[in-house]
């Protein structure tokens, strides 16, 4: 199943300025993992050494909130866009 | 815009094991009326924009937030009679938006992907097609920022501790506190210490402050002046609001987190030197505006 990370624009740095990267899984949590194993750089920015998302790190899976699916179960099908959503900075 | 300003100073004790002869005080910045140190800015910014006669009441008063500066304009903005338009990050907590939108602020959603930048792109946007329509005060570019904070925030720090301040410590999202207090305390005393703090990564969720590294610089803001910078992680900010929470019965916000953590770092260093320090610093807002963050259900 194929679905699309969008990535925030201070973390592509770590995909070579891409803007979304395409990646295989059937769960969030699969996702994920594929992600940062296929950009390494991304993992500290997101997940805790334990594997789990950082607290302020919000993934939606097109518009839901995956923390309301279930978490990094939350299913995944192809053609969803994940989105990493970033708490916000500055004044 | 009489009672903006002039805001309490809080000694930080029980939160805190720190050893003889360190004190860490804070401002505590909420008690201003829109609830964050934005109003010093804010209010100033404005006056001046009045004074100087580039500010009238058929222009729009248009910049980018992320959600504080925001809430200022829109309460002076309702208070004077202006139309206030914002670009703002989409993903500012709920409270905020639901305070800009009490106020009767226009409110124009940026991308989340694209952090505070993105609305500051969009707010010069905006503002470069039609420069005729708008008062763009540009907290970022704007020297009334942090001339807010010479005239306010640094006098009263120094009354306020009686000129015993030895290290003043700021989060920085403008810049304007830093460099506008910072300025003012090195000029009665130029060996007192100022520390900046920025969140240790661009990706954070400290709401209100700027990884410098990885953003738009704010124009005001001078990557020399600090006489050194503290990167504090996210983690640590949540860890010592709820410690200030527990303990000094404070409800304190996300960069108040961030400043008090790294207050904590200075005055255990200068202990190890068994040197004495006065270290003052900022808390910007209170909790009001976070209460539905994760954070507080963490051990």
């Amino acid at each position: 199943m194929a679905a699309t990370f969008l990535i925030p624009t201070v973390l592509r740095t770590h995909t070579g300025n891409r803007e979304s990267v395409t990646i295989e899984g059937k769960t969030v949590g699969e996702a994920l993992e594929s992600l940062v194993k296929a950009h390494p750089g991304l993992k500290p920015h997101i997940m805790t050494e334990a594997g789990k998302l950082r607290s302020f790190v919000n993934v939606f899976v097109n518009e839901d909130d995956i923390r309301q699916k279930g978490n990094l179960k939350a299913p995944v099908k192809s053609g969803d866009e994940i989105s990493i959503v970033p708490s916000i900075a500055g004044g | 815009m009489d009672l903006v300003g002039n805001t309490p100073m809080i000694e930080i004790t029980r939160a805190l094991t720190l050893a003889r002869g360190q004190r860490i005080f804070a401002k505590a910045e909420w008690a201003n009326p829109g609830g964050s140190v934005k109003d010093r800015a804010a209010a100033r910014m404005i006056l001046e924009g009045e004074r100087s006669g580039r500010l009238t009441k058929e222009k729009i008063i248009l910049d980018a937030t992320s959600g504080n500066t925001g809430i200022a304009y829109a309460c002076i903005a309702a208070a004077r009679g202006y139309r206030l338009r914002l670009c703002v990050p989409e993903n500012i907590s709920p409270e905020r938006k639901s305070i800009l939108a009490a106020l009767g602020a226009e409110v124009i959603y940026t991308s989340g992907q694209d952090g505070s930048d993105g609305a500051i792109l969009e707010a010069r946007r905006r503002f470069e097609s039609a420069p005729a329509k708008y008062f763009y005060p540009d907290q970022y570019g704007n020297d009334d920022n942090w001339r807010a904070h010479f005239h306010s925030t640094g006098p009263e720090i120094w009354k306020q501790t009686r000129g015993r301040i030895t290290h003043f410590v700021a989060t920085v999202g403008t810049g304007g506190t830093l460099m506008g207090a910072g300025r003012f305390l090195k000029k009665q005393n130029p060996a007192v210490r100022v520390i900046a703090v920025e969140p240790d990564s661009p990706f954070h969720g400290l709401e209100g402050m700027k990884h410098m590294a990885a953003a738009i610089v704010p124009k005001i803001y001078d990557l020399k002046f600090a006489d050194e910078t503290m990167y504090v992680s996210t983690e640590a900010a949540h860890e010592s609001i709820r410690k200030v929470a527990r303990t000094e019965g404070l409800l304190v916000g996300l960069s108040s987190g961030a400043a008090l953590a790294a207050a904590e770092s200075v005055a255990n260093r200068i202990a190890r030197d068994r040197k004495p320090a006065v270290i003052v610093t900022v808390f910007p807002d209170n909790a009001d505006k976070y209460l539905t963050e994760r954070f507080w259900k963490e051990s």
